[in-house]
């Protein structure tokens, strides 16, 4: 499928024959004012009187946020970076006049200082199959330029040419899976509401993402949000329903207006309502707003919720895909997921399945984020290796760390860590490493991050995200996160651990719903990976990473300390003392940790975590 | 903030309009709390109970889901809002320290609005700009790579508008 891309690549050239400018409007560029820049480019086009032949849009995410503010330019694709307002003179007048392009603007390849041009060349996407997010950032999300990209063909295609089993057989064909996290095959489950006896069906696509750290949804439904609505009608004529919910998180005002922006703009050209195509099909969208509750990404919950009422989970079976939304079979599923659709179907599920691993086909669209030098979204082939997205694309650690671990799949994955760098990025890999690929959340982390202290974080959110509905999971998580606050607090004890495992496999086999079951993962994955981490919290009370307050107070290494007596004097606690020819000394008591000892000794005596403190920790 | 009765009174003759598309329909509670919300900033026992009365539902029910969503807000939020996003991206970012700076510098205790009224200072789930981490959300707008070192200016800003 390589020729897939290359094929739309192609497609793009073709297409784009005039000027025109894309400006990013993800939330880093906004925040680093690309509003700005588009005023000022905008009184620049007006200057010069050629406003209006050139287009400028403000686009979803373009990709590389270390780049923003960023705008491409077309025809030729030029991606300008980093941009002020005052560089919209130079744009107008050297490139859009006179065809020059801006050198100053473009992007240096921070290792070989080689200029970027075009965005396909840079190394956060050179290694990239954009296929999903084939059009964030590339086009505006409005429905022309879809159409004008062959939006909605693969609609057309499935009205006119194949019946609702066809299309179920080619989601089949392509092997693909929930990319919501529960990786179910998705058109196994199409196949059973189909099948699914009820007066009324319905599709609701999963927008609620709530996994703290990824952003794919969002984006897509920025960027792209045709596709999602395109992904869902089909959905809709395979599965037999009329109706369609997008739920979607409050958190997330600009993706609720370009959805419905979206809408709106597919029900005048009569994509949606009554007989779409003059097929005889009818589909209609609506959409519902969550009030900000993780366990209502879960499909029971999420039913819930739509009907107004706390997003409560329910036992299942009876399944949605039986007895959903107003007890109707409901067919649910994620925003990738139904992303990925207009693509099977239009280019055929053989040629989706030949990209990624067996039983992981297609590519996954990963948030990558924490301690990483290029952040953004990263789509790949399943299977691609972790090296490779964290390195290659992501540009490796900031500032020369070390890489610790990187977290997958959020409060219910696990995390890998160095020795795992090679695994290969699929359902199963990740899964048999104690993790697996969820919503495809991807956070770096570095050796300043405490493993004790992110599964005290994790346990801390799912702990206020348990709805309490059943026991394990609302005692269970709490009684997990007072062992692990005991831990970083420099109380813990050796029998904790134990403690910690036994909870985890009772949560895993006795919770409700999926929140509890996977809740014990990040601690689980941390205490077999990071063991050494635990035990020096406990037996030395230190925490190695010096994040955990209690146990990471600067300390002297004497045999290191020549007294030279500059931490002393930049101590703004006067809490270093001492005198010429023997170490210095920091009083725990007067110490803010400020830690400015720690970075400025010219002899590295200085150490974090514990160390002399041990004993002075209250126990 | 302390509202004033003439401006109270005012705000529910607006919030009785707002429910009356909801009258009778299955499924609008939360729909309708946000609208609430919109109206009053948060939801404080009174508008709890005008919610209750308008949609003859039980104040119970009502309670339930405004306890549920992390949206839902029972006590009163300053003229700026000030949210520190604790997503994982954030988090190992350093938003727990930019939180305690935030709290510091405008004396904002937790679930309390300054004396002035102008900040509350709360925590929010993760906005989804976590490649920007970390980041404040100030009402809807979001301010990404935040550095307690800007925290200064940005009051400084808040307050002038
Ligand atoms: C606690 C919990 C939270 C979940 N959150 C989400 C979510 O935010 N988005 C999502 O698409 N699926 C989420 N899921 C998975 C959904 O229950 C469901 O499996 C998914 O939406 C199905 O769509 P898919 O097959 O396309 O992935 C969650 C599951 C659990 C147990
Ligand atoms: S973690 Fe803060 S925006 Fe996602």
């Amino acid at each position: 499928m390589s020729t897939l891309l290359e094929e739309l690549a192609e497609e793009r050239i073709r297409l784009e024959t005039g000027h025109r400018i894309l400006i990013c409007g993800g939330i880093p560029c906004t925040s680093l004012g690309c509003r700005k820049v588009k005023e000022a480019l905008e009184d620049e086009l007006r200057r010069r009187g050629i406003e209006g032949q050139i287009p400028v849009e403000v686009v979803g995410c373009i990709g590389d946020c270390s780049l923003g503010p960023a705008m491409i330019v077309y025809p030729e694709g030029i991606v300008y970076q980093k941009l002020k307002p005052e560089d919209a003179r130079a744009i107008v007048k050297e490139h859009l006049a006179k065809g020059r392009i801006v050198e100053k603007l473009l992007h240096r390849d921070p290792r070989t200082k080689e200029i970027i041009r075009q965005r396909e060349q840079m190394p956060f996407y050179r290694d990239q199959s954009r296929l999903v997010l084939r059009n964030c950032g590339v086009i505006s999300a409005h429905i022309d330029d879809y159409i004008k990209y062959r939006g909605y063909a693969a609609l057309a295609r499935a009205l006119a040419e194949m019946t609702p089993e066809q299309v179920i057989e080619e989601v089949k064909t392509a092997g693909l899976r929930g990319r919501g996290g529960g990786g179910f095959p998705t058109g196994r489950k199409w196949e059973i509401i189909r099948a699914a006896a009820g007066e009324e069906k319905y599709v609701i696509c999963n927008a609620d993402e709530g996994d703290p750290g990824a952003f794919m949804d969002r984006n897509i439904l920025e960027g792209d949000p045709h596709s999602v609505l395109e992904g869902m009608i089909i959905a809709g004529y395979a599965a037999g329903a009329r109706q369609g919910y997008i739920y979607v998180r409050a958190e997330y005002p600009m993706a609720v207006r370009r959805a419905r922006e979206a809408i709106a703009q597919a029900r005048e050209k009569k994509l949606l309502g009554e007989n779409i195509f003059e097929k005889g099909f009818n589909f209609d969208i609506a959409i519902r707003i969550g009030a900000g509750a993780f366990v209502c990404g879960e499909e029971t919950a999420l039913i819930s919720s739509i009907h107004g009422t706390r997003g409560d989970p329910n036992p299942r079976p009876p399944f949605p895909a039986q007895k959903g939304l107003w007890g109707m079979p409901t067919l649910i599923n994620n925003v990738e997921t139904l992303a990925n659709i207009p693509l099977i179907v239009l280019h055929g599920g053989a040629r989706f399945a030949g990209l990624g691993t067996p039983g992981s086909s297609g590519t996954k669209v990963f948030a990558l984020a924490g301690k990483v030098n290029r952040a953004g979204l990263v789509e790949v082939p399943l299977g691609t290796p972790l090296r490779k997205i964290v390195f290659d694309i992501g540009g490796g650690i900031p500032g020369d760390k070390r890489f610790k671990a990187a977290q997958t799949g959020g409060p219910s994955g696990g995390c890998l860590g160095p020795e795992l760098l090679d695994i290969p990025m699929d359902y199963r890999s990740l899964q048999e490493a104690g993790s697996m690929v969820g919503s495809g959340g991807l956070i770096i982390m570095d050796e300043d991050t405490c493993m004790v202290d992110i599964a005290r974080f994790y346990l801390d959110f799912t702990q206020d995200e348990s709805c309490g509905k059943c026991t394990p999971c609302r005692i269970g998580t709490k009684r997990m996160l007072e062992i692990l606050e005991k831990i970083t607090a420099g109380k813990g004890e050796e029998r904790d651990l134990e403690t910690l495992e036994q909870l985890a496999l009772l949560l895993k086999n006795s919770s409700l719903c999926g929140l509890g079951r996977s809740a014990p993962n990040p601690v689980l994955s941390t205490l077999h990976r990071f063991q050494d981490e635990y035990l020096a919290h406990i037996r030395e009370r230190r925490c190695p990473a010096g994040v955990c307050p209690n146990l990471s107070r600067p300390w002297i290494m004497e045999d290191k300390c020549r007294a030279c007596g500059i931490c002393s004097r930049l101590c703004p606690a006067a809490a270093i003392t001492g005198k010429k020819g023997t170490p210095y000394r920091i009083d725990p008591a007067k110490c803010i940790d400020c830690t400015k000892c720690f970075e400025e000794c010219p002899f590295d005596a200085i150490g974090r975590g514990g160390g002399v403190y041990a004993e002075t920790a209250d126990r | 903030m302390a509202v004033r009765p003439a401006k109270e009174k005012e705000l529910y003759g607006q919030l009785t309009l707002a429910l009356e598309k909801y009258k009778g329909k299955p499924g609008v509670l939360i729909a309708a709390l946000q609208e609430a919300q919109q109206v009053f900033g948060y939801l404080p026992r009174k508008v709890m109970i005008h919610v209750a009365n308008e949609l003859t539902i039980p104040l119970a029910e009502v309670y339930s889901v405004v306890s549920f969503y992390s949206l839902f807000s029972t006590v009163p939020v300053g003229v700026h809002r000030l949210e520190v996003c604790m997503g994982t991206a954030c988090y190992v970012r350093g938003a727990e320290q930019l939180l305690k700076e935030l709290q510091k510098k405008t004396g904002a205790e937790p679930g309390k609005v300054t004396a002035d009224g102008l900040f509350s200072v709360a925590t929010t789930r993760c906005v989804g700009a976590c490649s920007a981490a970390p980041v404040i959300k100030i009402g809807e707008e979001l301010h990404g790579g935040a550095t307690p070192g800007q925290l200064d200016a940005l009051l400084e800003e808040l307050k002038k508008r």
